[in-house]
């Protein structure tokens, strides 16, 4: 399989999720608005959370809900509609290798967002709207397990899927760990409210209940959300989907040594120590960089980016 | 639906119809079909097969107001019908030319005994912006540079077979003739059951084998490739297809790299892997930039360095576009006389050369009258038709010509000739060209047809898909009766 196809797959999947992910964050916060004090402090800890603040800044001169979340559903980097036309160029590119009707989906995908982001801008049409981008994602998702060969092209699919969805969750359980710091001279009322609304908005309500039997409480859904390796949306779930992904590839030495390296660190470290401590941002710092550093590595070892920088560098390619 | 009102005219030949209406011999199953069909009937066969061509997304992209846009192919569903024995003749002349042109382009890059014994003139070639300096010396493979060649044919008001010009580059439009077939059988079935049609599916493997066969490394399954310049080209649905059709990776000028050793290589997850030939569908300008265009980022550093020492094979080979400048064009008959010691069997459209005093001088007294055409252009871009013309643009196509003789030749306007074709209320006569494709490797093969293009606005002779053509199928029919055996 070429090099370019498989980096397309792999965006495909990263695309996907991070236009439901996106969607999921937007829902999440407008949710919370309605259940906190401080609603400022929260649209401004989203633009934080996803990275693009410097972006943000440049378009925006104020951080309000509407700024906020018309940057995430309609920049041109990162937000819901851009990763959308991303991910349908990617699959326009690479038509042979899924489903026609995967196509047809992406394309329906991105005429709702065309024909319907003003309902998303507005807090009575929002929810509607968001609850349809992530379903239609599902149904993209779901339609891809149900009639795409278990083959090359469908692991790097899935190594983009799950790598995404693993950074989207740290976020998002960073949201939880921001909204805390500020709550923490209030009083604890607001604690399982918040918590509670972070595992909705992952749709982990349910399965955290089958796990947890203890009231909704921030340290049990954060070692949830992080190292429980039976919930889909869980980080060391997507990471061992990741590695298991990269079993099915060839000369996957390298990629398969940093995920390991992620997750010797997730099961060496104590999260609920480190959520009581306030050290669980920094954490979930670090292992975002973890997360930027095997998408390198695939990059090296799959998609050619090393051998490209090379041939920039002095015109000749190692042809091993 | 009446053909009785068809309007034919004495100096048009019409394929299907004589001037008085009567179906031509060997065709009366297709004019007895539509005199059977009512208005309503043939729009619902044309709707199906629009539906069909949707949902097999066939498309061809123009780029318009900034924008790539998405076209459904244009197709009209009555066939254009050529009988097997003039098709015999036809292919064979398309062969022949073929021959003579391969041999010509290796006779310039190498001993140029064409230029010696002064049947083509030494300036022609060095003039062409398409004759290549750094493709001097080299011998492909059986000789053959243009392995894929389209040429346009037209059919005169005399009924003769015209060759207008032939297409040594990246002719484009193979796909679309592929398609057409397959949707005419689906709307048309009753026909193919009347008629002994020549199949045409087998292009694609017959393309492979052309590709196969002038591998560096003759090996049972060489790696072949198709390069497109990406997504954006108005082509890409046929580089696609082909591909996909061949079984051969469809890949961009980043997915090559050229080796210390200097082989191709494509980048794929288990590594670089060897490259043998690559069916390019970019230009040659276009291939290597540390050879040509410096800023292109379609091509393959390298490339041609590989290609000169033998160790990748290019389809077409670069500087096999010398041979298909409308001035060259016109040299092609004392070609095929030169180097086979044949009489050509297509003869070549009447062409007067601007850069010969006389001949210009005649052009610029009767610009009116004749079709202008720049040397290097295709695709019918920069061309002037004499009477349909403004004043201004007439004195503009006069100064041109007179400032760089050497870039025009002009042809007196032809009479193409007229295809009955389903208009909004009734069945008319809209004019068509022919584009068969002809491939050479180890050996030849021609198309069974090739690619009928129709100019659907009345009276018009522009049949360009980019600008408001259309196509049909076009069947090579044996004239033995109907039900008999194939």
């Amino acid at each position: 399989m070429l090099s370019r196809v498989a980096e397309r797959m792999y965006w495909f999947g990263r695309y996907i999720e991070r236009a439901e992910n996106t969607a999921r964050l937007i829902r999440v916060n407008t949710s919370l608005v309605m259940d906190l004090p401080d609603a400022k402090h929260i649209w401004a800890g989203t633009i934080d959370i996803t990275g693009n603040l410097a972006e943000f800044e440049k378009r925006f001169s104020r951080v309000d809900e509407r700024n906020v979340v018309k940057f995430l559903l309609e920049d041109e980097s990162g937000s819901i509609r851009s990763s959308i036309k991303l991910a349908r160029e990617n699959a326009r590119t690479t038509r042979e290798i899924m489903p026609t009707e995967v196509w047809e989906s992406v394309n329906e995908l991105h005429f709702f967002i065309r024909d319907n982001i003003d309902k998303g801008l507005k807090r009575e049409g929002r929810h509607t709207f968001l609850s349809e981008i992530i379903a239609l994602c599902n149904q993209l998702t779901g339609m891809l397990a149900g009639s795409m060969s278990d083959d090359t092209a469908y692991q790097f699919l899935k190594l983009g899927r799950h790598l995404e969805r693993a950074d989207m969750t740290t976020r998002i359980v960073d949201v939880g760990c921001m909204n805390l710091v500020t709550l923490a001279e209030q009083q604890n009322e607001y604690d399982s409210i918040l918590w509670m609304n972070v595992l909705r908005s992952l749709t982990a309500y349910q399965m955290y209940r089958q796990h947890v039997q203890d009231r909704v409480n921030g340290e049990d859904v954060v070692d949830f959300l992080l190292r429980n390796r039976q919930f889909p949306r869980a980080v060391s779930h997507c990471l061992e989907q990741v590695q298991k992904a990269c079993n099915g590839l060839p000369r996957n030495e390298a990629p398969i040594r940093a995920i390991a390296s992620v997750q010797r660190l997730m099961d060496s470290s104590d999260v609920i120590d480190l959520l009581n401590s306030a050290r669980l941002h920094d954490f979930i710092d670090t292992l975002q960089l973890d997360l930027a550093t095997i998408h390198q590595e695939l990059g090296y070892c799959w998609f050619g980016h090393e051998a490209a920088d090379r041939l920039t560098a002095d015109g000749v390619i190692d042809a091993a | 639906m009446d053909l009785t009102k068809y309007p034919t005219k004495a100096d048009f030949y019409d394929e299907l119809l004589t001037p008085q209406n009567r179906a031509r011999q060997g065709l009366q199953p297709l004019a007895s079909f539509l005199k059977k069909q009512t208005l309503k009937q043939m729009r619902e066969r044309q709707h199906n097969a629009e539906l069909a061509i949707q949902t097999m997304g066939i498309t061809f992209t123009v780029y318009s107001e900034g924008e790539n846009i998405d076209r459904q192919w244009p197709f009209d569903i009555i066939p254009r019908i050529i009988k097997q024995k003039e098709w015999q003749r036809i292919e064979e002349g398309l062969k022949q030319r073929l021959t003579a042109l391969n041999l010509f382009i290796t006779d310039i890059y190498n001993d140029e005994k064409i230029i010696r014994d002064k049947r083509v003139p030494r300036d022609l070639l060095k003039s062409s912006k398409d004759y290549r300096k750094e493709c001097e010396g080299v011998k492909p493979l059986y000789n053959s540079w243009a392995h894929i060649c389209g040429t346009d044919l037209v059919r005169g008001g005399d009924g003769e077979m015209y060759v207008l010009e032939d297409n040594l580059r990246v002719p484009s439009g193979v796909s679309y003739m592929l398609e057409n077939r397959k949707i005419s059988k689906q709307v048309l079935p009753e026909l193919f059951e009347r008629y002994n049609i020549q199949p045409m599916d087998d292009y694609p493997t017959q393309l492979f084998d052309t590709l196969s066969s002038i591998s560096p490394r003759p090996a049972d399954y060489p790696e072949v490739v198709v390069l497109t310049p990406g997504i954006y080209n108005s082509a890409y649905f046929e580089h696609s297809f082909l591909a996909q059709r061949m079984g051969a990776e469809l890949v961009e000028g980043s997915d090559l790299v050229v080796g210390d050793d200097d082989c191709v290589y494509m980048k794929t997850v288990e590594g670089l892997s060897r490259v043998d030939v690559i069916y390019r569908r970019i230009d040659d300008t276009f291939l290597d930039p540390e050879v040509f265009n410096k800023n292109s980022v379609l091509g393959v550093p390298g490339l041609m360095r590989a290609w000169r020492k033998g160790n990748v094979a290019l389809a077409n080979a670069p500087g096999a576009g010398v041979a298909d400048d409308k001035l060259v064009y016109t040299y092609v008959p004392e070609m095929i006389r030169y180097y086979l010691g044949e009489e050509p069997i297509l003869p070549n459209v009447p062409s007067y050369i601007c850069s010969e005093p006389t001949e210009r001088q005649h052009v610029l007294q009767n610009i009116e009258n004749l079709v202008v055409k720049p040397a290097n252009e295709s695709g019918g871009y920069g061309m002037y038709i004499g009477p349909r013309e403004t004043k201004k643009r007439t004195a503009e196509m006069k100064r041109l010509i007179k400032a760089n003789p050497r870039n025009y030749i002009a042809q007196p306007i032809l009479n193409l000739s007229t295809v009955p074709t389903l208009c909004d209320s009734a069945i008319e006569p809209r004019h068509v060209d022919l584009r068969p494709f002809i491939l050479q490797g180890n050996k030849s093969y021609v198309t069974a047809g090739g690619l009928t293009r129709v100019a659907l606005v009345k009276g018009s002779l522009v049949v360009n898909s980019s600008q408001g053509g259309g196509s049909k199928d076009t069947w090579i029919v044996a004239e033995n009766e109907p039900g008999g055996s194939r």
